[in-house]
């Protein structure tokens, strides 16, 4: 009876880590489905050409696999966005965590939660229909789809993300350090600025990386809204053509197996590892710097 | 002394007030840009909504008709990622909360599935059209489709689960432990029937998150068009997300279908937040029946 019992335990417990192996399992091979299509890229281009090309004409003849100005197009959208993003999605944490009270917390989170789930190809279409035009008409440029506009879509995507992980490190402060500062006569705006802010440093910065990563991965609203040219962008009101956009919207016509096909596999792979790196940063704070008892600071 | 003291408490309190409310409207602008999004979709698909709309196939080359093809799609492929990220991420779930010990494997464990998580959803469809589409031969189809939205899914149901699951107050374990149960006994009759109701909060967000994605489904179930509903896993289907983005930017009557770019967005977002507002709703009443 006993013995029956430890078996079926036993296997339980291997089954379980079997089954949770499966993310490990599914991140192995989605690097090696991509680097199997996309090395033979490098059969027709060198690394350093691919990379550092300028220029991105994958249908010529001879074609040109250079994805300088994709990663360009994708690095400057993402920084754009961030400049919008940060400021945005930190003061909102702040206000949800220190200073809005429970009932205005009861509207405020579910709504940064609908802004996150809100589908991108939706938040596309807004910016192409209403944005874009609105931009045109305002700044008199000649097209509203621009680098501008897809940052500004971009923001209110990784708002959400910046917000509620920079929010739940707020809240992680131990509220005898705040006590204490406010004991010694700190204002609560002195208290949050020099002892909050600096106690959450290291999870709103995993906060603002993971924000950023998401800009970076975002397919649908830079395929609609940024405009398409594949140049390296020289005014922020400049169409551009990230690295998502690209892959979206050209893999439909690549013969398969081509080497257009193994071109966009390749900018998948530079894109992941864009993601991969971000994420590793990421975790390598919030691990590093991570908040153990109440003696740290 | 007292005098100074006192105005420079009162320019710190005034300063206060400054920065509160600076912080008040950053968090005024993000529900204002939800509330103008949301708007100018009720308002501009409100008049596409009729009952034809919704529940006939588009004709004359999709510049009239509804969405119907459209919506059972979207029903199949995120009802279908939902049926395989569930078990995996239940089970991942209870592994890393039940299971495992601190330790470099779990936190392998964990930064594996962070990285999932943190994949765009375009390389997931590279990766499908790889893998599930050309070297499984599933072809472009719902199952295909249904895969590589569950992979990406996968993370938030584990997530969600862990949260379910950490809520469950210690003191059951050990009473169920206590009593000469086994642990798997304990998960099984204890632990998993106390969490439920909050898997199921995470797997209606897993399933709204599935059925608003685009770029993962776009190489691997999506097509511009087909008359007919799916009969089997293998066809491939019309889906909401990909309805938009093709009658917005490839169709060549882009300005005469803009009411149906509407229309179809307003179904979408109206499934998209309804299954989330109602998870977020039964998820804040839980919370406070557990404090």
């Amino acid at each position: 009876m006993a013995n029956t019992r430890q078996i079926t335990e036993r296997t339980m417990h291997t089954l379980f880590f079997v089954v949770a192996s499966a993310s490990i399992v599914m991140l192995f091979m989605i690097m090696v489905f991509l680097f199997m299509e996309g090395i033979p890229i490098f059969d027709e281009v060198s690394v350093k050409d691919f990379i550092f090309g300028k220029y991105w004409y994958p249908t010529s003849e001879p074609p040109d696999f250079g994805i300088l100005s994709l990663i360009v197009a994708s690095l400057a959208v993402t920084l754009l966005s961030a400049l919008i993003s940060i400021p945005l999605g930190i003061l909102t944490a702040i206000y949800i965590a220190e200073i809005a009270s429970k009932k205005v917390n009861e509207i405020i989170k579910p709504m940064v939660e609908l802004l996150a789930a809100l589908p991108s190809v939706v938040i596309g279409f807004f910016g192409m229909v209403l944005v874009a035009p609105f931009l045109q008409k305002v700044f008199d440029i000649p097209t509203g789809l621009n680098l501008f506009n897809a940052s500004l879509m971009l923001a209110f995507m990784s708002i959400p993300t910046i917000c509620s992980l920079s929010e739940d490190a707020i809240h992680s402060v131990p509220s005898s350090l705040k006590e204490a500062s406010l004991a010694l006569g700190a204002t609560h705006l002195e208290t949050i600025l020099k002892v909050v802010l600096p106690a959450s440093l290291s999870g709103i910065s995993t906060a603002v990386i993971l924000g950023m990563s998401r800009a970076i991965g975002e397919t649908m609203v830079v395929l609609m809204v940024a405009g398409g040219a594949a140049f390296i962008p020289e005014s922020i009101f400049d169409p551009v053509r990230p690295m998502p956009a690209s892959i979206a919207s050209e893999m439909a016509e690549a013969p398969f197996r081509g080497d257009h096909y193994h071109a966009l596999f390749a900018t998948g792979i530079v894109l992941f590892i864009f993601t991969f790196f971000f994420n590793i940063v990421a975790d390598h704070i919030a691990h590093k710097y991570k908040q153990v008892g109440e003696a740290t600071l | 002394m007292s005098v100074s003291k006192s105005s420079l408490q009162r320019r710190k309190n005034l300063l206060q007030k400054i920065v509160f409310n600076v912080f008040r409207f950053a968090a005024f602008i993000n529900g204002l840009a939800l509330f103008i999004i949301i708007y100018f979709m009720i308002a501009k698909g409100w008049k596409a909504i009729t009952w034809t709309f919704l529940t006939q196939p588009p004709v004359d080359s999709m510049t009239k008709g509804g969405i119907l093809p459209c919506i059972v799609g979207t029903l199949c492929l995120s009802i279908g990622a939902i049926l395989i990220a569930m078990p995996i991420g239940v089970a991942s779930a209870i592994y890393l909360n039940e299971y495992a010990r601190p330790g470099p494997l779990i936190r392998m464990i964990r930064l594996g599935i962070n990285n999932l998580a943190g994949i765009p959803s375009i390389v997931f469809g590279l990766f499908g059209l790889a893998f599930f589409v050309v070297w499984l031969k599933m072809g472009v189809s719902i199952i295909a489709g249904a895969l590589t939205l569950g992979a990406m899914t996968l993370p938030v149901v584990i997530g969600s689960t862990e949260e379910a699951l950490r809520a469950v107050p210690d003191t059951y374990r050990e009473a169920s432990l206590g009593l000469g149960a086994t642990k798997w006994q304990t998960i099984y009759r204890i632990v998993l029937p106390t969490a439920l109701p909050g898997i199921l909060t995470g797997t209606i967000l897993g399933i709204s998150r599935a059925a608003g994605e685009t770029a993962p489904i776009m190489f691997t179930a999506a097509v511009f068009f087909t008359p007919s509903l799916p009969l089997s896993i293998f066809d491939e289907v019309m889906a909401l997300p990909y309805h938009i983005y093709v009658l917005a930017t490839a169709g060549t009557e882009i300005e005469a279908t803009r009411h149906l770019q509407y229309g179809t967005s307003l179904v979408l977002i109206f499934l998209v937040l309804g299954m989330n507002l109602i998870a977020i709703i039964y998820r804040s009443r839980l919370r406070k029946r557990m404090q």
